[in-house]
């Protein structure tokens, strides 16, 4: 009585291992700066890497996916967005790295998605012999097809919220340089005055006299 | 007291889960913030767990009961959500009032002796659909296997919904900033074309007198 439910258990937390993990992380990257990711893979799992940068700079930023070898799987340089997918060949730590260490001064906003192994199925439902009805099956279908529906609708909130941000940024640089450039004009007329009477008063001046 | 069994037993799934999620290095006292944008009625779950550098064996020890977790969650108008100090390993989840950025910082409350030493944290979010543990919704309302898929593609659907309507706000917003300027660069240019006209105006009006009372024309 008491020792099934610790079998079951365990038995949960190893198909747990196997099966998917899936990590959505929006993190900030400073200037300079190198941020890395670790997780646990398992031989032969598939997993793959998303990422997109969403505010600074160029868009643009440095990864790099390291094996637990040290043998790189993938790299690339300011990229401003990619997904890589690849099996692990080898039990163990991968490592993956984003680093904006190319930049001096402009920090970024970096949207990162990790997905490990196949997805999780509902409890009760991955174990179950019998072929599955029509029905089921079905309904499998639309439950991958939402899952492609919410990886689609990330992407473009995603790709909005760049725009956005560079909108918004658009309208204070604008309203910065309009201030700056009425200064200007006012300055230049005023200045402009004074040059020319200064030429033709009878005072002799620096510039009468050159 | 099968019920404490399950308990148990979720519990304990739970944290082997945690362990074996994604981790990350920190310093000790540094801050790290992680945000996330989601709409309003949204349940976020964050599960996490910290494990300090140990210079004796070169490794990270599995539990560190003297270090704990200071997690702070603000909200799109930059309210504090949640305030807290957690211990070494710890599950916290939040429903959003308002749609928007929510910002995650974490960081450990430093003691001296630690100071300077390296802590690996362990780190799970779980968004709105994925945070549903549907093991214990079967078991509580007690749901076959269909019924259970067909509640799991409702919650996706709802989520879908919720992200669109949020979308159509932040769309609207973008808008009215994309509007905004271009109604000031209209306007500002009209006016600096008004500003120009008037200070040449006044630049030949000046100058007509001044040479006229110099007797130079």
């Amino acid at each position: 009585m008491y020792t099934t439910p610790f079998l079951v258990a365990i038995l949960i937390s190893l198909i747990n291992g196997i099966f998917s993990k899936s990590v959505e992380l929006t993190f900030e990257l400073p200037d300079s700066a190198m941020e890395c990711f670790y997780q646990d893979i398992e031989q032969n799992t598939s997993a793959s890497l998303e990422y997109q940068v969403i505010t600074g700079g160029q868009y643009d930023v440095d990864v790099k996916i390291e094996g637990p070898n040290k043998q790189i799987i993938y790299q690339q340089q300011k990229m401003q967005y990619d997904s890589h997918q690849f099996t692990a060949q080898h039990t163990g730590v991968y490592k993956v790295c984003f680093s904006n260490e190319f930049s001096t001064f402009s920090h970024k906003l970096v949207y990162m998605e990790l997905n490990v192994g196949p997805e999780e199925p509902l409890p009760g439902i991955g174990d179950h012999a019998t072929v599955m009805t029509q029905l089921e099956t079905s309904a499998e279908e639309i439950h991958s097809a939402l899952n492609k529906i919410i990886d689609h609708q990330t992407h473009h909130r995603l790709r909005e919220a760049q725009g956005r941000k560079r909108a918004e940024d658009l309208n204070e640089r604008v309203n910065y340089w309009s201030m700056g450039e009425t200064l200007a004009i006012v300055c230049v007329a005023f200045a402009q005055i004074m040059i020319l009477k200064n030429f033709f008063s009878d005072r002799p001046t620096q510039y009468t006299k050159m | 007291m099968m019920l404490f069994n399950l308990s148990t037993l979720l519990s304990l799934v739970l944290a082997l889960d945690v362990a074996s999620a994604l981790y990350f290095h920190i310093a000790e006292g540094e801050r790290k913030c992680f945000i996330e944008e989601i709409p309003d009625d949204t349940t976020v779950i964050v599960n996490y767990k910290v494990e300090l550098y140990d210079p004796r064996s070169g490794g990270f020890m599995p539990s560190s009961p003297g270090i704990g977790m200071h997690v702070e969650v603000r909200d799109p108008n930059d309210r504090v959500v949640l305030s807290r100090v957690y211990s070494s390993e710890g599950m916290i989840s939040f429903t959003s009032n308002n749609p928007g950025e929510h910002v995650i910082c974490m960081y450990s409350n430093s003691t001296s002796w630690f100071s300077g030493s390296q802590l690996r944290v362990h780190l799970d979010i779980q968004v709105g659909e994925h945070a549903v543990d549907y093991a214990n919704v079967a078991q509580k309302d007690k749901l076959t296997e269909l019924q259970l898929r067909i509640r799991q593609l409702l919650d996706q659907v709802h989520q879908i919904t919720k992200e669109q309507s949020y979308q159509r706000r932040r769309e609207e917003r973008f808008r009215q900033t994309s509007e905004s300027t271009h109604q000031r660069v209209l306007w500002w240019s009209l006016m600096q074309t008004g500003v120009l006209v008037g200070i040449g105006y006044w630049q030949m009006r000046h100058l007509k007198s001044f040479f006229e009372a110099k007797k130079l024309v």
